[in-house]
């Protein structure tokens, strides 16, 4: 019989539903098959395009009805479909879940055809007073909703019947970490026995691509784009901005036994630490990566040599892979160049408010399928960073534990350790 | 979960509990000036007026940023050019309650300071996007023309500057808060959750102390936009919160502002001998339907929630003037006599993210001072006689979104 407290006296956190989506494609089916057969679902931009941009590619998910109808829409409907494949998935009723939602997802803004098409609607005065004259005059409140920050996990909220107010979150690239440990914390705290976390992105737009390339964050190898992302070489780059989305539905783990729920991992612990050095650049010395990963082990009350593999960040930008290195290096010590550690990033690109909550998945996956998942596109590892990729073919093997990492812009570090098996 | 222990002092029932939430830092900022102090000498000033600037984006009116000494709160002038108004404003009224609190300047305090921040986005370039939509009136690739544009004319560091979490990011960089770090965003309903989830930490011994709150920077044609694409805005001459209806608009009329607050495990807060403004008590949130009509039956169901005491009790509403919600959240207050309501937005426009904490913050500052503010508006809102033990403070969303919270005394 399994305990159904963990070292600290609070609820083990189950999950017991599972959903994905990426450039690869809709549910775990397809994106396992890809993923673990090596193939990158990096492609050129066809959403929009691509004259005077020095990035021409991305891993856009433009397969759904959404695709082309902006972020708001996109973003909704890429949380939709992983949040209806992980609560079938726990053989809970998707209408009426009865738990709360944490919503990961990007900082929303009017999309630039809906302020083309709301400026060119008229022709008296100009600039921002005319867009407020027309906005005013608007019958139909579909633009309005974009712009609201509220809006997707409300429509969520009404779409699963979760309980409460929807929290809708944004830590950077950390985002989809952080939605897990908010329902995690909520479980241990016992305001609920299950949650519903959720990260998703589909803000690949024009404009967002243009912003990373002016801070020099995105890969320019435009040619191959299949090869553009390849964290930890030497020749890398700068990530490939993607969309996608995870889903997992959380449980205590009384809860899930109770109803008879199949365990699909443990949620053990989650660790954060904010970085105080600069708003895009971490700490030289690594200390606050170092922390949160620390601070998750210590929560998840695993030691380090307890950690089979590691779910890296590996956004393919020379300074996350350096630090990245330097700070799991100072963790886990001689044994790091043992020790697998793969990118799911140099398939997908990276997914940003989704990718913590994508990769928690493909990490539950890794457990429970005895299958890691490579490291792509490593034909000239970098010297400095002397790490066991699992380099461009997957590895079967058994494993029990995962550390899965985050770390994004502002300071924003989340790392997650989960387990196979409940003790 | 909370615990309530019996309390040895029966004048004081709550007091007893070393894991209560407290309020031990205000930082406020609004057209009113800045800091509790100044806040409350205004607010109790009775018939004030507020500060008004109806001309810039006439035929709206706002109320506007009060003069800052950005320096004072964030020395150096490179952080403060990594910024906007919005962040920066943000990470000085966070300043503020650290300050306030203690806590500015102490390493350890900061280094082990939890952090949830209500946010919006930060302001766009108001130029690039007024020329990029001059110039599609004469182009039909208007897709082309964003990508020739914006890759040419946007400042690079810029989007720092828009970005929701890096007004945390900002105040981890100035004020050293490093503990962790979480934006919550969703209009007046983050601001809620920030302080719900905030509490909730305290109350099970997650967290000793947090640093809570939200700014909003009303000053820019794009924050104007997010509220008009519903025709959300009051316009032609202002008129306080509880008299918008029927008027020309929608019956919000903004305010740049922000409020933060250093909540402390009470155990916490007497361990290091801080002054304690008021107890933080049950916090409840709630998402009606509304189109289904359900915003009246939601707000009365957060204050059986809230377990109000008995007797008169003071009610610092956050109501925004939105036509609808404030309607719903008068007619449910008013049902209850016991409530002597006071909106503030009357005085300070409407903030958005920082509505809740605001409130929050008028609330403490009332059960700190024994005192209850004088009528905001005199045709609708009633007085308060004697000292407030309790108060309650309002946040209900102009679109979405409500909650609401009961201050009691330390």
């Amino acid at each position: 019989m399994a305990n159904l407290r963990d070292h600290m006296g609070r609820p083990v956190v189950a999950v017991t539903g599972i959903g994905v989506v990426t450039s690869l494609g809709v549910g775990k089916k397809d994106n396992w098959a890809a993923l673990t057969s090596g193939k990158s679902g990096i492609h050129p931009i066809t959403r929009f395009p691509v004259d005077h941009l020095n990035t021409r590619i991305s891993g856009m998910v433009d397969f759904l009805d959404s695709s082309s109808k902006g972020a708001s829409h996109l973003t909704y409907e890429l949380a939709e479909t992983a949040a209806q494949e992980a609560v079938s998935e726990a053989g809970l009723d998707a209408g009426d879940f009865g738990g709360p939602l944490f919503l990961a997802s990007p900082p929303v803004e009017l999309d630039w055809h809906d302020r083309f098409s709301l400026y060119n609607s008229d022709k008296k005065d100009a600039g921002a007073e005319r867009l407020l004259r027309v906005a005013r005059g608007l019958k139909e409140l579909d633009v309005f909703d974009t712009t609201q920050f509220g809006t997707i996990a409300d429509r969520l909220a009404d779409r699963f019947g979760t309980r409460g107010l929807p929290i809708t979150l944004s830590t950077a690239c950390a985002s989809g970490a952080t939605a897990i440990q908010l329902g995690v914390e909520a479980i241990r705290r016992g305001e609920c026995d299950k949650a519903l976390s959720i990260g998703a992105d589909g803000s690949a737009t024009a404009e967002a691509l243009i912003r990373f390339s002016l801070l020099s964050a995105l890969s320019t190898h435009n040619d191959i784009p299949e090869k553009a992302s390849k964290p930890f070489s030497k020749d890398r780059d700068g990530f490939v901005l993607a969309e996608g989305s995870g889903a997992l539905v959380l449980e205590s783990l009384e809860a899930a036994l109770a109803r008879g729920a199949t365990v699909l991992g443990i949620l053990r612990g989650c660790g954060e630490k904010a970085d105080d050095f600069h708003r895009t650049r971490s700490k030289p010395d690594g200390s606050p990566a170092i922390a949160a990963v620390r601070a998750a082990l210590a929560d998840a009350g695993l030691s380090e040599d307890e950690i089979d593999y590691v779910n890296a960040h590996g956004t393919s930008t020379p300074e996350n892979d350096k630090m990245e290195h330097l700070s799991l290096s100072t963790v886990f010590g001689e044994r790091i160049g043992s020790m697998p550690i793969s990118s799911n990033k140099s398939m997908i690109g990276h997914t940003l408010s989704a990718a913590g909550a994508v990769e928690a998945a493909f990490s539950l996956l890794t457990m429970r399928e005895s299958v890691i998942p490579p490291t792509i596109n490593y034909d000239n590892p970098d010297p400095a960073i002397v790490l066991d990729v699992v380099p461009n073919k997957k590895r079967n093997t058994e494993v029990r534990s995962v550390l899965s990492n985050s770390f994004g812009f502002g300071g924003q570090n989340t790392c997650l350790v989960m387990a196979r098996e409940p003790v | 979960m909370r615990k309530i222990k019996k309390s040895p002092d029966p004048q004081k029932p709550s007091m007893s509990n070393p894991h209560d939430v407290v309020i031990t830092g205000i930082g406020l900022v609004s057209s009113l000036g800045e800091g509790p102090d100044a806040h409350w000498q205004k607010l109790t000033q009775p018939g004030l007026e507020p500060v008004l600037e109806a001309t810039r984006f006439a035929p709206y009116t706002i109320h506007p940023l009060p003069e800052i000494d950005w320096n004072l709160q964030i020395a150096k002038r490179g952080d403060q050019r990594q910024m906007e108004t919005w962040q920066r404003l943000g990470t000085y009224v966070a300043g503020l309650a650290l300050d306030d609190a203690g806590i500015k300047g102490n390493d350890e305090l900061c280094a082990t300071m939890d952090m949830v921040v209500a946010a919006g986005g930060g302001e766009r370039d108001e130029a690039v996007d007024a020329a990029i939509l001059a110039a599609s009136e004469a182009r039909n690739d208007r897709d082309v023309l964003l990508n020739e544009k914006l890759t040419t004319e946007l400042r690079p560091t810029l989007f720092l500057a828009q970005l929701s979490n890096l007004l945390a990011g900002n105040i981890s960089i100035v004020h050293k808060v490093t503990g962790s770090s979480r934006t919550f965003m969703g209009e007046e309903g983050a601001g809620v959750s920030a302080v719900e989830t905030a509490a909730a930490r305290i109350r099970s011994g997650q967290s000793t102390h947090v640093l809570v709150g939200g700014a909003f920077q009303t000053a820019h044609s794009d924050m104007l936009l997010g509220y008009e694409l519903a025709g959300y805005l009051h316009r032609g001459p202002w008129k306080p919160v509880w008299q918008r209806q029927g008027a020309e608009g929608g019956g919000v009329v903004t305010g740049s502002g922000g409020a933060f607050l250093v909540l402390e495990q009470r155990q916490h807060a007497q361990s290091r001998g801080r002054k304690i403004y008021a107890e933080l008590g049950p916090v409840a949130s709630g998402r009606a339907r509304r189109r289904r009509g359900e915003l009246n039956g939601e707000i009365a169901a957060l204050l059986q929630q809230a377990v109000l005491p008995g007797g008169e009790l003071l009610t610092i509403s956050g109501a925004s003037g939105a036509h609808a919600a404030t309607a719903a959240e008068k007619a449910v207050l008013d049902a209850n006599p016991a409530l002597a309501v006071r909106a503030f937005s009357t005085l300070t426009g409407h903030m958005k993210e920082a509505q809740f904490p605001f409130a929050v913050a008028l609330a403490a500052l009332a059960v700190d001072r024994k005192a209850a503010y004088p009528v905001f508006d005199a045709t609708v809102e009633k007085t308060f006689a004697g000292a407030p033990t309790s108060v309650l403070a309002t946040a209900i969303g102009y679109h979405q979104f409500e909650g609401l919270g009961l201050i009691k005394a330390a």
